[in-house]
């Protein structure tokens, strides 16, 4: 019964596929699988806006929204209101086909990034050989849309934070690639399906997934910390932080075209924990064999809940870090951290499957941890806070 | 040979002409942002996946974001007054026909060209994969190292010396955002410290 | 006309088209575009040529397409770097003005 539970959208599919005439077969798949993305998406957006609210007012010691809807869950509604009702304001030196073109140019990359994601046994939307290469090189056209966005709006400040954003997604897409690139190596293949049905055994009742081994769990991390850097969320949001410049690239969009940009973010944030959970976390596999009873989809989504809310919780948490410090972790700490790992990676596979491979691999990835961190920490002046006053 | 692939064609020759035509360079260069995607839209057609996503990656994700960066860098955001070609463009033109007359002609007339193949052909990354570690594993190295010494080469060509360069002395005025605020009166610092403390 | 003919017809007009902006634009950083342009309509014409030519599964030009993209983006960062370092010495990027060696 829970196998076809399990493929209920693959069998709803075929049914009505079933119904068009064999010319229009190919079409009618393709569009419903398709038509699903921008519908499913979007909701979780609408409710991971509210969760956020209401999960960081919380942290904050206080109620997130509550007035719209039960306990708040409505707000969605009323800010989507808000949002379609506003006055579009362009800027009268602004340029206007590129200051309209960038929502869109950041929305479609963002959209096209699901299609290799595996949401389930068998529901991928396009199963590329080359999946994994597909989904970063249109990760490549966010940048490019920040870049239109702050220059179009002929703002001094919304270049600066057009500048300072790309320079920060340039500087961790290096990172983000190369602890993808370990896991191609055990796997062997780019294609996402295969990644996961790698990690769809079971040893003692727990799954092979990457994060259980010493170079996984490293290249989580890495992805985990650089994915919140690529989504220019705390502690890495000095591009767009309300206090420090506005609200950078975006300052001069308001109403709809604002939203477009908030939907973009938020879509990046879930098709890159999407890609996280595929890589490392097992992507629609059970961590337990004695679970593999729930369907596959239902792990997918809880895994990226669980995995947004660390995001939620990391963002009312840390503070945000400079764009000195930023760049500095970024090329000082895990650019070498990432290519450790890949040689770890390497280590792991050819020392055969015994215990000593955990620790040699284990104590290597520590030693660098701590060589790198302290190599970080020399200069850092770290005592009691001292005040100066103007004199 | 599908009607895509000809409108893939055409879209991509229109953005490359729009990007060697137009006034402002930051138009240009998204202009020609979208000639690269035509062109990996034209390779995903050919069957070469692997080098369309590759074409994505590497051109629109990173040497489109140079361009603009230079672009941005040189401080040549705003329109030119003067005439945007060059002296001497007259021949350019003359030496492009030709240029394009020949390689039609070529293309067209030649007897050399094969008969097309019947089925299309598999570029799967497991056969780039085995040839580029097999049969191309020189090339692939020595790319290595060009890549390396191109890294180190322009960090070193586009390094700002401090102090000492003759571009870093004169006429340089800072960017001023708004006007320098004038100096508090200098009771007013004491006061307010007093207050305080 | 073959589907080969029409994809070098197409690569032809690509290559001429930045040749043409690389020799008239007086702006270093068009050349520098035009030269991309070039680099991208020879990498047409190999993958047509792999496409429809004998012997594709040897993956000759596909290859070739590869380490040519590679040197592609190498350049074009060494060009940019160039072209930055010009301008901090001469204040313009109008390759017309940059005429001190003209004999």
């Amino acid at each position: 019964m829970f196998d076809k539970l399990d493929q209920i959208f693959v069998t709803l599919k075929h049914l009505v596929m079933g119904h068009l005439p064999a010319a229009w077969q190919p079409l009618a798949s393709a569009v419903i699988s398709i038509a699903l993305i921008p519908i499913v998406f979007p909701g979780l957006f609408a409710i991971v806006t509210v969760i956020e609210r209401k999960g960081l007012g919380r942290i904050q010691n206080r109620y997130g929204p509550n007035r719209v809807g039960p306990f708040g869950f409505l707000q969605f509604v009323a800010d989507g209101i808000k949002a379609l009702i506003k006055e579009d304001v362009v800027p009268r030196a602004a340029d206007k086909m590129v200051h309209f073109l960038a929502p869109v140019m950041m929305l479609i990359p963002v959209l096209l990034a699901y299609a290799v994601l595996p949401f389930g046994r068998k529901m991928v939307v396009a199963d590329y050989d080359a999946g994994l290469l597909f989904f970063f090189a249109v990760g490549g056209g966010v940048e490019l849309s920040v870049f239109m966005a702050g220059w179009s709006s002929r703002n001094k400040y919304s270049l600066l934070g057009a500048m300072r954003a790309i320079a920060q997604m340039i500087s961790y897409e290096l990172p983000l690639i190369l602890s993808a690139v370990t896991v191609v190596m055990m796997v062997g293949s780019l294609n996402l399906s295969e990644i996961v049905k790698h990690q769809n055994q079971y040893t003692f009742g727990i799954a092979h997934w990457f994060v259980f081994s010493p170079w996984g769990l490293a290249g989580f991390l890495l992805f985990l910390v650089a994915s919140l850097a690529e989504s220019n969320r705390t502690p890495f949001d000095l591009p767009e932080a309300e206090s420090e410049i506005i609200a950078g690239y975006f300052t001069e969009y308001s109403g709809f075209k604002f939203a477009l940009f908030f939907l973009g973010e938020y879509l990046g944030m879930f098709a890159i924990s999407g890609l996280g959970i595929t890589l490392f976390l097992g992507g629609w596999t059970a961590p337990f064999s004695f679970l593999t009873w729930i369907p596959s989809y239902v792990w997918f989504l809880s895994k990226l809940l669980g995995i947004v809310f660390v995001f939620i919780w990391i963002r009312g948490t840390l503070p945000r870090l400079r764009m000195d410090q930023l760049m500095n972790f970024a090329w000082k700490f895990m650019l070498p951290l990432a290519l450790i790992n890949i040689v770890v990676a390497g280590i792991w596979h050819y020392m055969g499957p015994d215990w000593p491979r955990w620790l040699v691999c284990s104590a290597i990835l520590a030693c660098a941890y701590g060589l790198l961190g302290l190599g970080l920490m020399h200069n850092q002046k770290l005592g009691k806070r001292i005040y100066r006053y103007a004199e | 040979m599908s009607l895509f692939l000809v409108i893939t064609f055409v879209v991509t020759l229109l953005a490359a002409v729009a990007a060697m035509s137009l006034r402002n360079l930051v138009h240009c260069a998204l202009m020609l942002a979208i000639a690269f995607s035509g062109i990996a839209a034209a390779y995903l057609q050919l069957n070469a996946e692997f080098a369309g996503f590759t074409e994505i990656l590497v051109y629109v994700g990173a040497i489109a974001i140079l361009i603009v960066m230079a672009i941005l860098l040189t401080r040549s955001g705003e329109a030119p007054e003067k005439s945007v070609l060059t002296s001497g463009w007259l021949a350019g033109v003359v030496v492009t026909v030709m240029v394009f007359t020949t390689l039609g002609w070529a293309v067209l007339n030649s007897t050399a060209l094969p008969p097309p193949p019947v089925e299309a052909p598999q570029a799967t990354v497991k056969n780039i994969g085995d040839m580029l570690m097999t049969r191309y594993i020189l090339p692939l190295e020595i790319i290595a190292l060009m890549l390396t010494a191109a890294m180190i080469g322009a960090v070193i060509i586009a390094f700002k010396e401090d102090g000492k360069s003759k571009s870093s002395q004169g006429n340089e005025t800072p960017i001023q955002i708004g006007n320098q605020p004038e100096p508090l009166p200098a009771g007013s610092v004491e006061s307010r410290k007093e207050g305080v403390a | 006309m073959t589907p080969l003919q029409v994809c070098l017809l197409f690569s032809a007009l690509l290559f001429a088209t930045g040749f043409a902006g690389a020799v008239t634009r007086r702006h270093a950083i068009l050349v520098l575009i035009g030269i991309e342009l070039m680099l991208n309509a020879a990498n047409v014409n190999l993958i047509a040529f792999w496409r429809f030519g004998p012997h594709p599964e040897a993956l000759t030009g596909f290859i070739f397409v590869l380490f040519s993209m590679a040197l592609a983006a190498a350049e074009a960062a060494v060009g940019l770097a160039l072209v930055i370092a010009i301008f901090r010495h001469k204040k313009t990027s109008n390759l017309d003005e940059v005429k001190d060696l003209k004999g």
